[in-house]
């Protein structure tokens, strides 16, 4: 799971992320797919596109020699074509991509048209060159967001598609005020551990927490526990009984 | 404010501006209007801008990360909505061929006539020199190549160009697949700062060059010529467009002006995409013209001469003419 962080330079030098600016004045965060899931996604491409005109090959020879006009017909527009239209049409991804959740943007962050995915697919040739993708590959090594040839050429920007956000609550607990006022950093670390609680054992939930023990001090029971109440404070959960107050009838 | 607070006051917000982007996917879906109790469309850019603050907020108050990602993605997905919309020529065809490609390329003739020297220099050179020199023909062309010329543009062959067996579609197909592909080739090429555009180039006008000079020397020259005559003109320019795209590729690595490599290299990939895309169309053409009627051997050539000439000339006016008097 990909996490937008925003001021955090810890993790914004670590990870690969575009800053795009929209009109609004807001910074949109994207995460450029690297080499291994595009090339995955290609091979992906070319195994069904293969298969289609394998199995053309077994059935156009019934009409004979226009059968065959018509299958190299077909070779050419699965080749040139037809990736470019699901780029363009088709939610911005050919069916390796969408297998591997990236999807082709602007670099501005908006969907590739039909320039943008006409241009990058009939630059695959150039990138291609001298064989297998070297040259693709060495273009995508040498700039920062992981940009092909044909990408530099079209404006264009591979992505891992945002994975819809799993609701994580963070468990309910008594809030309780950290001893000691926490740091911004402080803050988000404590948040983040909350918000995955859930996806961790008990056990290995218990020995992060231990890691926070000069904050909570030494007579505690469950060091986990004390750190979701925390985070309940943080978030402005209110106490039940003030809560009780607050809906009590006047 | 705490976080809990600022949930519980946008959330609705939220969900209702979800709401909308997912009946809009519905919509496109489907192909029709479903009216839902949800946001109007006038209501969108307002609700589209608060979320906007709200993420910044969320930013700027470290709320919880998921929270900020939550925004993160509602953001983006209003963003892709609001401001996809391109302006493609590809949605208008007719004005495309009519007034945006014969002016783009006059705008780039420089490009156009190096392009054009690149090809038909050596086309020309070669073709020459193999009535002189017969020996050259074989240092371009092999043996089996030369075996299959002469078969296929023998005279008393029902149709010229092809095998015995073959049929127009099949032949047609065969033009696309190779022709067009030729044409991209020589377009990607060009990335490379224009050399593969211009290897391209000197390749295929030295080969075509070269067979052609060859079926004129050993006497095959009426049969060639009357073949080639009537595709010649939309698939020789074709090449040449191609190549001159591709240049034009080249030249933003090469001289970028004042700009970035990378800007000039966008900027000029849009107008080398649309001299590009005007090529492909001639091949296409020029392919249907190729498998169907080039073939004919007819006992007079002289209408394939005439609509060749015609051809040459309609493609000189249109590239000359067509498109300079509509206002910008």
């Amino acid at each position: 799971m990909r996490t937008a962080y925003s001021s955090t330079t810890a993790s914004a030098n670590l990870d690969t992320v575009v800053r795009v600016t929209t009109p609004e004045g807001i910074e949109l965060a994207l995460h450029p797919a690297g080499p291994v899931p595009r090339a995955l996604a290609w091979l992906l491409d070319l195994t069904w596109r293969f298969a289609l005109l394998f199995a053309l090959l077994m059935i156009l020879p019934i009409f004979g020699e226009v059968g065959q006009g018509i299958w190299l017909l077909i070779f050419f527009v699965l080749e040139w074509l037809v990736p470019a239209w699901f780029e363009a049409r088709l939610g911005g991804a050919t069916p390796g991509k969408k297998a591997l959740g990236l999807m082709v943007l602007r670099d501005d962050g908006a969907p590739a048209g039909w320039n943008e995915a006409l241009t990058r697919n009939l630059l695959r040739f150039a990138d291609f060159l001298p064989l297998f993708y070297m040259g693709g590959l060495l273009s995508m090594l040498v700039s920062s967001d992981f940009k092909r040839l044909g990408d530099h050429a079209a404006g264009t920007l591979v992505v891992h598609r945002a994975s819809s956000s799993t609701a994580t609550e963070v468990p309910k607990v008594e809030p309780e005020a950290p001893p000691a006022a926490l740091d911004l950093e402080g803050r988000r670390a404590l948040l983040d551990y909350a918000e995955r609680y859930s996806q961790l054992t008990a056990e290995r939930a218990e020995e992060i927490a231990s890691v926070a023990a000069p904050l909570l001090g030494t007579a505690t029971t469950s060091p986990a526990q004390r750190l979701l109440g925390m985070a309940n404070h943080l978030l402005g959960r209110k106490r039940t009984d003030q809560q009780d107050q607050a809906n009590a009838p006047v | 404010m705490r976080q809990f607070e600022f949930e519980r006051r946008h959330a609705p917000l939220w969900r209702d501006f979800e709401g909308w982007l997912e009946r809009r996917k519905m919509r496109r879906k489907r192909g029709k209007e479903i009216d839902g109790d949800g946001l109007r469309a006038d209501q969108v850019p307002a609700t589209f801008r608060a979320i906007c603050s709200h993420l910044a907020l969320a930013r700027d108050r470290q709320y919880s990360p998921f929270l900020v990602d939550h925004l993160n993605q509602l953001v983006l997905a209003g963003h892709q909505v609001l401001y996809g919309a391109s302006t493609s020529w590809f949605s208008a065809p007719w004005r495309f061929l009519a007034v945006e490609f014969p002016r783009t390329l006059r705008a780039e003739r420089q490009l156009f006539w190096l392009a054009a020297l690149l090809f038909f220099g050596p086309f020309i050179g070669i073709s020459v020199a193999i009535q002189f020199f017969p020996g050259l023909a074989s240092l371009l062309l092999s043996p089996a190549d030369m075996g299959r010329m002469e078969s296929m543009y023998r005279p008393e062959a029902d149709r010229l160009g092809m095998r015995e067996s073959s049929t127009n579609v099949m032949m047609f197909g065969y033009y696309i697949w190779n022709n067009v592909r030729i044409g991209f080739q020589t377009f990607a090429g060009g990335i490379l700062l224009g050399l593969g555009s211009i290897f391209f180039m000197l390749f295929n006008g030295l080969y075509i060059g070269a067979v052609l000079g060859y079926l004129q020397q050993i006497g095959l020259g009426p049969q060639i010529w009357s073949f080639v005559a009537a595709h010649s003109a939309l698939e020789l320019l074709a090449i040449v467009i191609s190549g001159a795209a591709g240049l034009k590729l080249g030249a933003a690595l090469l001289s970028p002006g004042r700009r970035s490599r990378r800007l000039a290299l966008t900027e000029n990939a849009k107008i080398a995409l649309k001299l590009m895309l005007g090529a492909a169309l001639m091949f296409v053409a020029a392919a249907v013209v190729e498998a169907f009627f080039s073939p004919l051997n007819l006992p007079n050539p002289l209408p394939k001469y005439v609509i060749g000439i015609f051809l040459w000339l309609l493609l000189a006016a249109y590239f000359w003419r067509a498109g300079r008097s509509r206002a910008a």
